[in-house]
């Protein structure tokens, strides 16, 4: 009898409610997706700099609060929205020629753990130096963005969480047109395939590197300005990364519009997850099921959904 | 500009070591206080003003009165992160610092603290958790070394549904009604489960328990099923981001802001930051007073910071995590006083502190005179009961500032201190510890 109740809980009842009540469901899902856009932000700067240099950057994440505390801090400081905003790119721009100069200038074919590990190292320098410069207290970020609640035949939703997903849809398509149609974009797909053929052919590493990184920098700093919004810009927004690899596992670590898709469906399975099977087990699974659904994908598609299959001659 | 970009590099630096601290030396006749800190990492925003509390209190101490009987507090800080393990390496490094070791730990984390309570009575360095940690130490008998005055997260719970029950025109009003408990998923979130559920049975109101991973910046389901449930009230327990999300999301689904109470580490300043407007209306329990105006603020602005008031403002004075320090900080200053006037005035070991703790006795008088009176309640602990009273008061914001809205509320003590002795006498069973007799 307890296998038929527990079989029932796990196999039917959750499917029952989802049709019992199509408006809350309808409202979970788009929450899921909304959510999703915004993991797929934090992705798309994993995405740009392995893409186009084959480096998975462990310290986005912190790039995305440096970006996110430099913008407030200097607004903070009496700067109009406009300046500040272009002198946190300014920022960004000299942190990625620092980067550059002082990092990846003598990692130049080195094996992807040594790049990997370099940014764990860059993860604690930025956090610690943004934290040291701008202070550990919560900041108010207000750009005057709207953030009315309103409903639609019962579906709630949020002014400032259909701007999010605007934003992230002008970035991706800004992003996909630039990688495919423009000279630096093929170049910086170039030098992923690979660094010493790309620098025979006269591309030039050093200034891609930083043209990819300062792009990077450009999109944590949207992706800081959305999820601080929410929360305030804190140290918590460097843990946002977490958020990110799950979908990039999904998505493929060199696509763009995976990071999109995968970001869109880690943001509606974890929140069908946690409101209808969460329950069974105490809640709280939203987080470790983003990875379960992930590693499920991982089975069948090692490189992601749109991830380049990798074939290496042994 | 150049200073702080050197600073920074410097802290950069420190950061990726892991551990810091400020090392302070120590002479023969000053009192060792050791400080777990969190000013980096995920909670900073709630661990700064907590340690500017300690800190500032204590230079208070010696700046005004040389000390407490002329014995100089010192103390020095270790960064935990709010990290357990860091926290336990901090506890280990400075248990022995101090001509006489440590006199007492206060972890400002219920993770730490559960780790440290099987090392006090080895260690002799009694632990002052306060409002935090294992709610069973309020057992005295069973857990000497441990102090969780003046109220635990079991008498919290229970008077916020004594809150609960006014609002609503009585206990038996609480029958049918919903009750959504937004809990940390730690083992601090979930302290106060057992006591809700317990009220429950008791007074026939549905529960609805709904964990938040760590660190809480995602949680659109959890508020998706607040809007579902329609709780009649949502009670939190919450920290650090968790606190500033829930809040602005609560705002979002347009839930009623004034039936939405978090726990004390759930009302402070940073809390209500990033949803502005929206927190209006949003309630916190508290045991002291959200106000910077008393006698012992004037003598921190006077006697720490020489009237500079923007300086002490940096510093996250009166704030209400801020206040909550000084509260603690004041407490450990009079248990060793207490101790004093047992085993003279002299630097004191862990073990003549916690007699100092378990004999305080601190009255209104003695509030009035340290410049606290009307800032909490007083408090006189014993062998048997190391939580004393337990009242809780409630704060609100009004956009701007915390003002208290209701009078002080006393928890339902005859079910929640059967429920403390037989958690304590169960963990006594388990460690093989002998309950004393007091």
């Amino acid at each position: 009898m307890e296998i038929i109740n527990f079989l029932n809980l796990v196999f039917l009842a959750p499917f029952v409610e989802m049709v019992s009540y199509p408006i809350f469901f309808s409202e979970v899902i788009i929450s899921g997706l909304l959510t999703g856009v915004m993991y797929s932000l934090v992705a798309l700067g994993f995405v740009l700099i392995f893409k186009a240099s084959g480096v998975f950057n462990f310290a986005q994440g912190a790039m995305v609060l440096f970006a996110a505390l430099t913008l407030v801090g200097l607004m903070e400081h009496g700067f109009p929205i406009w300046a500040a905003l272009i002198s946190t790119i300014i920022v960004l721009i000299a942190l990625a020629f620092v980067v550059e100069r002082f990092m990846l200038r003598y990692l130049i074919n080195q094996e992807d753990i040594i790049l990997f590990m370099a940014t764990i190292g860059l993860t604690f320098l930025i956090q610690g130096f943004g934290e040291t410069i701008w202070g550990s207290n919560v900041k108010p970020l207000d750009l005057g963005i709207p953030s009315e609640s309103f409903e639609v035949g019962g579906l709630l939703l949020n002014e400032f969480d259909l701007f999010a997903a605007g934003s992230g849809a002008i970035l991706v398509a800004v992003l996909a047109v630039f990688f495919h149609y423009t000279r630096i974009g093929r170049a910086l797909r170039a030098v992923a395939d690979d660094h010493q053929a790309a620098m025979a052919v006269g591309i030039p590493l050093k200034n891609i590197w930083i043209i990819v990184w300062s792009v990077a920098g450009f999109v944590g700093l949207v992706a800081g300005i959305m999820w601080g919004a929410k929360s305030g810009v804190q140290f918590s927004l460097s843990l946002i990364a977490l958020k990110a690899l799950p979908v990039l596992i999904l998505g493929g670590f060199t696509s763009v519009p995976g990071a999109i898709v995968g970001g869109l469906i880690i943001g509606v399975g974890e929140k069908i997850a946690e409101i209808y099977w969460g329950p069974l087990v105490g809640g709280a699974i939203e987080n470790w099921f983003a990875y379960v659904l992930a590693l499920a994908f991982l089975l069948f598609r090692p490189q992601g959904l749109f991830g380049e299959r990798i074939i290496e001659r042994v | 500009m150049l200073r702080n970009i050197l600073l920074a590099l410097v802290g950069a630096v420190v950061a990726m070591t892991g551990i810091s601290s400020t090392t302070v030396q120590v002479a023969a006749d000053e009192q060792f206080i050791p400080m777990l800190v969190y000013r980096t990492g995920p909670y900073a925003p709630s661990g700064i003003p907590v340690a500017n509390g300690f800190r500032d209190y204590y230079t208070m101490i010696n700046n005004r009165d040389g000390g407490i009987n002329g014995v100089k507090v010192t103390f020095e800080e270790c960064e935990t992160e709010y990290n357990t393990k860091l926290g336990v390496e901090c506890y280990e490094k400075l248990k022995n610092k101090g001509s006489t070791g440590a006199s007492l730990v206060n972890p400002f984390s219920t993770g730490i603290t559960y780790q440290l309570i099987p090392k006090a009575s080895v260690d002799e360095v009694p632990i002052l958790s306060m409002g935090y940690g294992r709610t069973a130490a309020a057992d005295g008998r069973v857990f000497k070394w441990v102090f969780n005055f003046p109220t635990t997260y079991w008498s919290q719970a229970s008077a916020f549904i004594r809150y609960v029950a006014q609002q609503e025109g009585g206990e038996s009003k609480l029958k049918g009604k919903k009750i959504a408990h937004v809990y940390h998923n730690s083992a601090y979130g979930k302290e106060a489960n057992p006591t809700l559920k317990a009220l429950a049975s008791k007074y026939g109101y549905e529960l609805i328990l709904l964990a938040v991973d760590h660190p809480g910046q995602e949680q659109k389901a959890t508020w998706l099923q607040i809007r579902r449930a329609k709780p009649d009230w949502v009670f939190m327990s919450g920290w650090g981001v968790m606190n500033q999300v829930a809040v602005k999301e609560a705002a979002s689904i347009k839930y009623p802001m004034d039936h939405f109470v978090g726990n004390w580490w759930s009302g402070s300043d940073a809390d209500v930051v990033p949803a502005a407007a929206g927190a209006k209306g949003y309630k916190s329990a508290t045991f002291h007073s959200p106000r910077s105006d008393y006698p012992v603020h004037k003598d921190i602005m006077k006697h720490v910071y020489g009237g500079d008031q923007s300086k002490a403002k940096s510093n996250s004075f009166g704030e209400v995590l801020y206040n909550r320090a000084v509260v603690n900080a004041m407490f450990a200053v009079e248990a060793i006083r207490t101790a004093q006037g047992k085993f003279g005035k002299r630097a004191l070991k862990g073990s003549e502190v916690r007699w100092g703790l378990e004999n305080l006795n601190l009255t209104e008088a003695r509030l009035k005179e340290i410049g606290m009176e009307g800032f909490t309640k007083p408090v006189k602990v014993s062998c048997k009961d190391h939580e004393t009273g337990g009242p809780i008061i409630i704060q609100q914001w009004d956009g701007s500032k915390w003002n208290i809205v209701s009078d002080w509320i006393s928890p339902i003590r005859e079910v929640v201190r059967p429920m403390v002795e037989k958690a304590a006498a169960a963990y006594a069973a388990e460690n093989k510890i002998t309950p004393r007799s007091c």
